[in-house]
């Protein structure tokens, strides 16, 4: 049997040189005379050893990694083609101690498969859960995803079933599917990984979605930042219209659908739903009031079902086991998987998919091997930029929406950033309010010159200018951009502010000149 | 830098790539895409094209184009350096990194050094968190970044 090397074409593997091993290794495969399959696959999101080049051969596969360009030769005289000893060697893939311990649903088939190859989807169980599907009502489809317990991943939580049920019962000839992968949260990349290494599980779930609720068009709404992931999606919904599965009749069934990328420019403010729609729509991307929900007017005014690439890739799987089955992983009212990502000054960084409940700690310091840099962990931001920094005092709070809610934070996409001690946590603040800045779309007042505001009201605490009223002031601040924001941006700004004022008070003490040089950048 | 187009080429252009996505749901964005990969901006000949095609004003592309961090109105330097400033890259010396490539070319963020050979871009994360510090240089992207393969991309660039 020709064994098979896997090289990833994720992007992150990319960044750190995976297109350079994979010629490297093109080119030692063909001066070698030797016969191999050079498959570019997902990442298994062990990212602190990518490239992580794997081989297949004789029904065993096995890891190496980190590989640079320069490591080729030498894996070819170690005999890597049968798994040859090497210092680079890790054994078998999926005995590594970080991909054994997960729980992979979502992403059960990432890193594993050719992304863009339908034939090795269904192989790995791909297509399982529309095939199920199209032979159910659309209610009961819906009945079945309420039943799991699936919320929405995108960070709000709302449960997907009853979003899709007032979609499926808004009267309407027109609907829509939006999947919101504008993934900008600073920390998180797992929309960018399915989308990059399980192109059809979206589209999939898509499909299972618009039957369910009566839809027929989809919209994939992306980051200009993520031009891998927009390629791979256009070349997997391109084999999934060849093939039957999008079209007039998906997979031979009554039902119509057919999607399509859009790629946003590069407006972080256009992850918030109604801002996204606005955007789809060819309008600036500005938040609009609540209601009336997306849900009964959406996109062009029509009922719109708007979820989380994570949300709907976690779909098919949910058809395909059962409700029953997804549900019972998770605890309390989070039910299922969540793909957290482990980023920033973290040793082993990656995606790590768990049932819900896991503590923060064991993520941090079990999982993640603590910092990168080997100084202590300061603090850890989970949710993107407009979540909460926890210092390793909150590391018993389980990853769950409520016991991070009761904490003043958010689970958000699951993104977990940490810092080492040389991390100046009202630098952080300033940054978050400098972000709220340049990010707002300008409809709240309390956000767009509240965040202004707020960069200036940090600088004079740094400044030592009445620094104890200048922070009953920011906290005032945060209040009412808190209650007087219509979306999450102006909204949840004061999360990371706040829990850095509440957790870190030290580092709020008189700091002259040390901020200059950012001050300047804002601009 | 100034585009060396004249108008009338523009304008025909546009109105060419305009025609293509007339049948498509809110074609704007897609258009202005297109448009900017055209000419490397969104020309001001460019908008009235558009309006015209779309049946909107002047005006409402106009705030369409402004209202996004990608549209240019003038073109930028031969070469784009986007460095990511967001917090996972900050937890990794990010900031330092950036701070260090501003002063080597001499400019500050959006800006363009004066022979036009690079123009520097803040951008706000491209999902390469895990391999941080992260920037794209046209288009490529580079993780796990230090100043000396930082600086080696920019300065090996070609002119």
């Amino acid at each position: 049997m020709t064994p098979v090397i896997f090289v990833p074409r994720d992007a992150a593997a990319i960044a750190v040189g995976a297109n350079r091993v994979a010629e490297a290794i093109a080119a030692e495969l063909s001066a070698r005379g030797i016969e191999a399959e050079l498959v570019r696959n997902g990442s298994r999101g062990l990212h602190w050893l990518e490239p992580l080049v794997e081989v297949r051969f004789c029904d065993r596969r096995v890891a190496y990694g980190p590989v640079k360009p320069s490591d080729v030769p030498g894996l070819f005289e170690a005999g890597f083609l049968e798994g040859g000893a090497h210092p680079l060697l890790h054994g078998e893939t999926e005995e590594m101690p970080f991909l054994k311990a997960q729980t992979r649903l979502t992403f059960a088939r990432c890193g594993v498969t050719d992304p863009l190859s339908l034939d090795d989807y269904r192989l790995h169980g791909g297509l399982n859960g529309l095939e199920t599907a199209v032979a159910m009502q659309p209610a009961d489809i819906v009945q079945h995803v309420t039943d799991s317990g699936l919320r929405g991943r995108g960070g709000a939580g709302f449960p997907t079933g009853i979003k899709w049920k007032t979609v499926l019962n808004a009267p309407g000839v027109r609907k829509y599917i939006v999947c919101n992968a504008d993934e900008g949260d600073s920390g998180t990349f797992a929309d960018r990984m399915i989308m990059e290494g399980d192109p059809f599980v979206l589209i999939e779930g898509m499909a299972i979605a618009g039957i369910a609720t009566g839809a027929a068009k989809g919209f994939i709404y992306t980051r200009s930042e993520y031009p891998h992931a927009i390629e791979t999606m256009q070349a997997a919904i391109e084999t999934a219209r060849k093939t039957g599965i999008l079209g007039p009749s998906v997979l031979g069934s009554a039902h119509a659908f057919d999607m399509e990328v859009r790629v946003g420019a590069g407006a972080y403010v256009c992850g918030e739903e109604t801002s996204l729609l606005n955007s789809l729509e060819g309008k600036r991307g500005v938040v609009r009031a609540k209601p009336p929900l997306p849900a009964l007017e959406g996109l062009f005014g029509c009922p719109t079902v708007v979820n989380n690439v994570l949300s709907l890739a976690s779909v098919p799987v949910i058809l395909d086991k059962g409700a029953d089955f997804y549900r019972d992983f998770g605890t309390g009212r989070s039910r299922g998987t969540m793909p957290i990502q482990l980023a920033g000054n973290i040793r082993h960084g990656g995606l790590y998919e768990t049932a819900f409940g896991i503590t923060l700690g064991e993520l941090v310091n079990d999982i993640g091997g603590g910092t990168l840099s080997g100084r202590p962990v300061k603090a850890v931001q989970v949710g993107g930029p407009l979540g909460a920094y926890f210092p390793p005092e909150l590391f018993d709070t389980p990853f769950d929406y409520e016991a991070f809610a009761a904490q003043d934070g958010l689970i958000g996409h699951a993104g977990v950033v940490v810092f080492d001690d040389t991390a100046d946590m009202l630098r952080q603040a300033r940054f978050a309010m400098e972000f709220c800045a340049v990010e707002s779309c300008g409809k709240c007042t309390p956000c767009r010159i509240g965040a202004v505001r707020g960069v200036e009201v940090v600088d004079r605490i740094a400044d030592g200018d009445k620094p104890e009223e200048q922070i009953d002031l920011l906290k005032d601040l945060c209040n009412t951009m808190k209650l007087g924001s219509l979306c999450a941006l102006g909204g949840f700004t004061p999360y990371p502010v706040m829990s850095a004022l509440t957790h870190f008070p030290q580092d709020f003490t008189p700091k002259p000149n040390t901020l200059k040089p950012l001050a300047e950048a804002a601009e | 830098m100034e585009l060396q187009v004249p108008e009338a080429d523009v304008a025909n252009r546009t109105a060419a790539i305009a025609d293509g996505h007339l049948n498509v749901e809110g074609p704007l964005l897609p258009i202005l895409h297109d448009v900017q990969k055209e000419f490397g901006c969104v020309p001001e000949a460019a908008l009235r094209v558009i309006a015209d095609k779309l049946n909107l004003s002047r005006a409402e592309v106009h705030g369409v184009m402004s209202f996004y961090h990608d549209f240019r109105q003038e073109p930028a330097g031969r070469h784009v350096l986007k460095i990511c400033r967001a917090e996972a890259c900050q937890s990794v010396g990010g900031e330092v990194l950036a701070e260090g490539v501003r002063k080597a070319l001499g400019i500050g963020w959006h800006e363009t050094t004066p022979d036009g050979r690079i123009t520097l871009e803040p951008v706000y994360c491209l999902g390469l968190c895990s391999c941080a510090p992260a920037a794209m240089f046209d288009g490529e992207l580079h993780g796990r970044l230090d100043d000396a393969a930082l600086s080696g991309i920019v300065m090996e660039a070609g002119r």
